[in-house]
């Protein structure tokens, strides 16, 4: 016989344990202060929402083909601003990707500096680009491309890391460059996994696009502001569900060729 | 069949050279330590040993593919810790590693892989998929695919091919450049025996005919004894037997897996 006895199921929390859950819930409280946590305003919400929903239903059906339109063109700015953007992001994510074309060094600054880009809002991009190049879907396409670069660049670059680096070894023991093992051996064991990243930076393209005219970056989100702004509630809750409508459809149609795309893979 | 190999008369220059070699992976105790061995132009080696005495890594240290902590490798008259770029690549381009894992690019044809062993005297975009490839390029592919009796799955895909056809592949990768200096590890483990037995003799027919100098694991301590000319026997992070493979008995062997 062993002395060995069966573990316990849970382990009793020591005193910096509970000290350490203590430390959560207070800060969570704080936080429902710093907040602004009004239950007497919570109370009174429901006849305001209710009242707003009264004055939004139905949604309107006037300017249809106008929002349609404004729909196309929001479309329009995600799929441009998401396509370069990804494109841009495969050479990025080689400088970001560590022992893939670079060493340490560089990979930590591209990886910080793409860090940089995602800390960045895309709203606050948007202003940028129409301070740089005017109002317009240009600007909300440019806040795409970067605010792309920043999500796909990153996550390219952690789908290259994590590649089987049997392959790229078999690769350097033949003479060959750091180029050719990637070209040859890195990139096309990624493939699936940036097809699968490239879908969800669409889908974020798609949801970021229908806000950007919120500041005038093009795109169905000014029809949305217009409404709030003269009091036009039919027409913003149009807007709205067009807005739920679409980000459901792509993020579907993204399910469905991703699932497609893991299962060619093995 | 061919005839016993191990007749072969060795060389007397000096292909690769180790001095003092030792590994460590993070603070465990090293692999090995103080390994010393040479291997002369066109000598057939077996590396011998049991599961995790470090055949793999001193292979990997042997091909400068990892550092040694202390210690030197001098492969073909060159010091590989102490050349780098170019003529590193070049070095490299003279030697063929047939990885214990066949370490096929996955999404890529057969034919493709293979080009892939030129990529040490060729570089860019015409030699990473076989549809762009020179037609010298292919040629090599398609003969050295011919050799290991691939030739016919030349536009499989290689996630579709079965582990002792992928092992074949990455044979022919190895062979396409025409190595100097070929190092295998493990070449047989998932072959069948008949192929088993036709890889070495290949390999062998490689050592007689382009003395091209080999070294190779195997856990078959028939193939070994027969087709090595000569025995490395790791144990304990030390060689335990560096002899020549007809003064080597089985029971010499049989000790090295207690
Ligand atoms: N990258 C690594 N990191 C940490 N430890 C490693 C690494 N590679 C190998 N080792 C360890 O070094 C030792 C030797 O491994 P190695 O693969 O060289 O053995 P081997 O002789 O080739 O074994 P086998 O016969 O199973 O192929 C093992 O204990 C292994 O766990
Ligand atoms: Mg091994």
């Amino acid at each position: 016989m062993s002395d060995r006895s069966l573990p316990m199921r849970f382990a009793r929390p020591g005193a910096g344990g509970f000290l350490g859950y203590l430390a959560v819930v207070l800060i969570i409280l704080w936080s429902l202060e710093g907040a602004g946590w009004s239950a007497d305003r919570l109370i009174s919400s429901p006849p305001k929402l209710a009242d707003f929903l009264d004055r939004a239903w139905p949604p309107s059906t006037h300017n249809l083909d106008r929002l349609a339109w404004k729909m196309v063109e929001t479309l329009q700015i995600a799929i441009a601003g998401a396509a370069i953007g990804i494109v841009l992001s495969v050479p990025v994510a080689l400088l970001a990707a560590r022992g893939v074309l670079v060493g340490r060094g560089v990979s930590l600054a591209v990886r910080t500096i793409l860090g940089f880009i995602r800390a960045v809002p895309d709203l606050a991009w948007a202003l940028v680009f129409v301070v740089a190049v005017g109002l317009g879907p240009f600007a909300g396409m440019l806040a795409i491309v970067v605010d792309t670069i920043g999500y796909c660049g990153r996550f390219f670059a952690d789908d290259m890391e994590t590649t089987d680096p049997g392959p790229a070894e078999a690769l350097t023991a033949t003479g060959a460059r750091r180029l050719d093992i990637a070209a040859c051996a890195t990139i096309p064991a990624a493939l699936p996994a940036f097809v699968s990243t490239s879908l969800f930076g669409l889908e974020k393209a798609v949801r970021s696009s229908t806000i950007l005219g919120l500041v005038g970056a093009g795109g169905i989100g000014i029809e949305m502001k217009v409404g709030f702004d003269l009091f036009d509630y039919p027409t913003a809750m149009t807007v709205i569900l067009m807005i739920a409508v679409v980000v459901i459809g792509v993020e579907q149609i993204g399910a469905v060729l991703r699932a497609a795309i893991m299962g060619q893979a093995r | 069949m061919l005839d016993h190999p191990a007749t072969h008369v060795t060389g007397t220059v000096t292909d690769l050279q180790a001095t003092g070699l030792a590994k460590s992976f993070g603070k465990a105790r090293p692999v090995f330590e103080g390994l010393e061995f040479r291997i002369q132009r066109g000598e057939c080696v077996a590396l011998v040993g049991a599961n995790g005495t470090g055949k793999s890594t001193l292979l990997r240290c042997c091909l400068g593919l990892i550092a040694p902590d202390c210690g030197q490798v001098s492969l073909l008259d060159q010091d590989i810790a102490a050349i780098k770029g170019p003529a590193r690549r070049a070095l490299r381009a003279r030697t063929g590693l047939v990885g214990q894992k066949h370490n096929l690019v996955p999404r890529l044809s057969v034919l493709s892989n293979v080009i892939h062993g030129l990529l040490g005297r060729h570089s860019g975009p015409r030699y990473w998929v076989q549809g762009l490839a020179p037609a010298a390029a292919r040629t090599a592919a398609f003969a050295a695919l011919d050799k290991v009796g691939l030739a016919d799955l030349a536009l499989r895909r290689a996630d579709q091919l079965s582990g002792g056809q992928s092992q074949r592949v990455g044979i022919a990768r190895a062979l396409v450049g025409n190595p100097r200096f070929l190092v295998a590890d493990e070449p047989c483990a998932s072959l069948d025996p008949q192929a088993g037995e036709e890889v070495m003799a290949l390999f062998m027919s490689l050592v007689k005919r382009e003395g091209v100098t080999v070294l190779f694991t195997s856990h078959n301590v028939q193939h070994a004894l027969s087709y090595g000319d000569r025995i490395l026997g790791l144990q304990g992070g030390r060689i335990a037997i560096d002899a020549r493979a007809r003064e080597v008995s089985a029971q010499d062997m049989a000790r090295l897996y207690v």
